[in-house]
């Protein structure tokens, strides 16, 4: 038996895939999922083989609950109309539904899942996931796990971000939070303006900088507002200078 | 004239045909020049050139017809002589003042045309942009519901049925002609509520709304279309910011002769807005400016845990 998960926040959405679903006996929905909290939850808790995803969804979309997921599963996406989605999709050939859609498309779906067998492809996926976050709503907050909690962040409230190993530490006000992707992704993601890698492990929010002091003979420091200090390289003070319209 | 110079009035007669024939001819000549081209304010001086030229050439061409024409002259040249002062500033004088009226007045009618053609084109401009302030419709929302319509097909085919017509008359009301452009509070609000069944049906449990309308508000009039857009924002503000359940309410009084209108939905303030709803608000804004030329209508609280957009109606027929 295939375990499959269906995260839909219309109720009507999630039945006729369990409708199209009944055909395929070897596969069984163990679970329905209102929004991605709970696709969180349910994805740890059945490990399921199959997912299938909506994208606009309350709180945090469908790609951000995947950045959640340490080994995400395979995932057929489902949405009715999202450019960027669609971009990511085309560009990235993990199957995707484009709502409404009928059994046949559906059962092509599986069909390709089953010939890739039954597989996550993890590159894929981590591809896809790039391509997607360059949405407007993606580049506004970042969505990370702390213990068992999902937590929102708005990118204002970004103090900066500090490379560590495979993770980036991304402090605010009420600490840091870590989050499994590259400084290059949030160099890519994050608006040049407000955020500017002032250091080969540093990118700041330059809205939070009270004042840039020499620091031994070729360096400088950014002084935040709350006090912290952020080592800035000769390339990280020409960016910052270019900015700061100094 | 005839006793002055003690011509015959034959003569006389002549001349002044020919003269004054010659004169016409070369002021509708100018005339017919001005209707193509302007001359530009600087370009005045240039002007009173030309009707010195003209007089000039008008001044040889009639001496020239007249010693062929006018006998008189062959006999007392002298006379010829000394007229052409005087001929050759009439000529100027009358020349200039035909170039001066009929510049002014092409100029005058072009700007006339130019302004007609101007309102035309803002009033074309801003139609059409009212127009598309309407007609906006979300792809998302139609294709959702599009796929509940798919799905309740399968299971309940009155209620696949039902929504079919919901979405139709949804949608031929965001077709309406434009002349249908005001409309009573109590047609839009038969409307909302079109859209409010297709959005309860995808959305189940988790959408409520509360209405509190005043009976007086019922009758007055509005621009078509107007509450839709704002509840389709309230409600993705509203659905897309919170996990649980969403009361979206709407309130309407007539105040101080305006009907004002609140639209509310709970939010989180901690969240990031998804990307476009500013857009309906945004396009409730410019259409009221369009129309009343008021910046003053719609206004936005945000308190802790809600959002509330109000706005205000005058009345058209005051």
């Amino acid at each position: 038996m295939r375990k499959i998960i269906i995260i839909d926040d219309e109720p009507l959405a999630r039945s006729i895939v369990k409708e199209y679903l009944q055909k395929h006996k070897d596969f069984e929905v163990v679970q329905e999922c209102n929004d991605g909290f709970e696709g969180v939850k349910a994805i740890q808790q059945h490990q399921p083989d199959l997912i299938f995803l909506d994208i606009q969804m309350p709180k945090i979309n469908g790609f951000e609950m995947l950045e959640l997921i340490e080994q995400p599963p395979a995932v057929i996406f489902a949405t009715a109309f999202d450019e960027y989605a669609i971009k990511a999709f085309e560009a990235h050939a993990i199957d995707y539904l484009l709502k409404p859609f009928n059994q046949e498309r559906l059962d092509k779906a599986i069909q390709k899942w089953s010939d890739a067998n039954n597989k996550p492809n993890e590159k894929n996926t981590q591809d896809l996931l790039e391509t997607a976050s360059q949405s407007p709503a993606q580049s506004q907050r970042i969505v990370v796990k702390s213990g068992s909690k999902i937590k929102i962040i708005p990118v204002h409230d970004v103090l900066y971000l500090e490379a560590a190993d495979d993770y980036v530490k991304i402090h605010t006000k009420e600490g840091y939070f870590l989050k499994n992707k590259t400084m290059s992704h949030f160099e890519q993601v994050l608006d040049p303006q407000q955020f500017v890698r002032s250091h080969r492990s540093y990118i700041v929010n330059v809205q939070q900088i009270t004042r840039i002091d020499p620091y031994e003979k070729d360096n400088h420091v950014a002084v935040l507002k709350a006090g912290t200090q952020i080592p800035v390289s000769r390339s990280g003070y020409v960016k910052l200078r270019e900015v700061l319209g100094l | 004239m005839l006793n002055w110079f003690g011509m015959p009035v034959q003569s006389a007669i002549t001349d002044s045909l020919v003269t004054n024939g010659l004169l016409l001819t070369i002021c509708l000549m100018l005339m017919n020049t001005f209707r193509y081209y302007l001359p530009k304010r600087e370009q005045f001086v240039s002007v009173f050139g030309i009707c010195v030229l003209f007089a000039v050439l008008w001044l040889l061409i009639s001496r020239w017809l007249l010693g062929l024409t006018v006998s008189f002259y062959d006999t007392s040249p002298e006379l010829l002589h000394r007229s052409l002062p005087i001929r050759f500033s009439i000529a100027v004088l009358i020349l200039g003042c035909v170039a001066m009226v009929s510049a002014l007045w092409n100029t005058w009618s072009e700007q006339k045309e130019n302004e007609t053609r101007k309102a035309d084109a803002e009033k074309l401009a801003k139609d059409a942009e009212l127009f598309k302030l309407r007609q906006q419709l979300q792809p998302h929302f139609l294709f959702n519901s599009l796929n509940s319509i798919n799905a309740l097909i399968g299971m309940k085919p009155d209620e696949a049925r039902k929504m079919v017509q919901q979405l139709s008359d949804f949608l031929r009301g965001t077709m309406r002609k434009e002349e249908n452009q005001f409309i009573t509070f109590s047609e839009e609000m038969d409307y909302l509520k079109l859209y409010l069944e297709i959005e309860k049906v995808r959305f189940g449990y988790r959408l409520k709304t509360e209405m509190d309308i005043a009976e007086e508000s019922l009758g007055w009039k509005i621009p078509a279309l107007l509450v839709q857009p704002l509840m389709e924002n309230a409600i993705k503000f509203g659905l897309y910011g919170t996990t649980g359940e969403v009361t979206i309410g709407l309130r309407a009084r007539i105040v101080d002769k305006h009907l004002v209108v609140a639209v509310m939905n709970p939010f989180d303030p901690d969240m990031q807005m998804p990307p476009g709803t500013g857009f309906g608000l945004n396009s409730v804004k410019r259409r009221l400016y369009l129309l009343f030329g008021r910046n003053d209508l719609v206004e936005v609280n945000k308190s802790q845990n809600s959002f509330i957009v109000i706005f205000r109606i005058p009345d058209i027929n005051a």
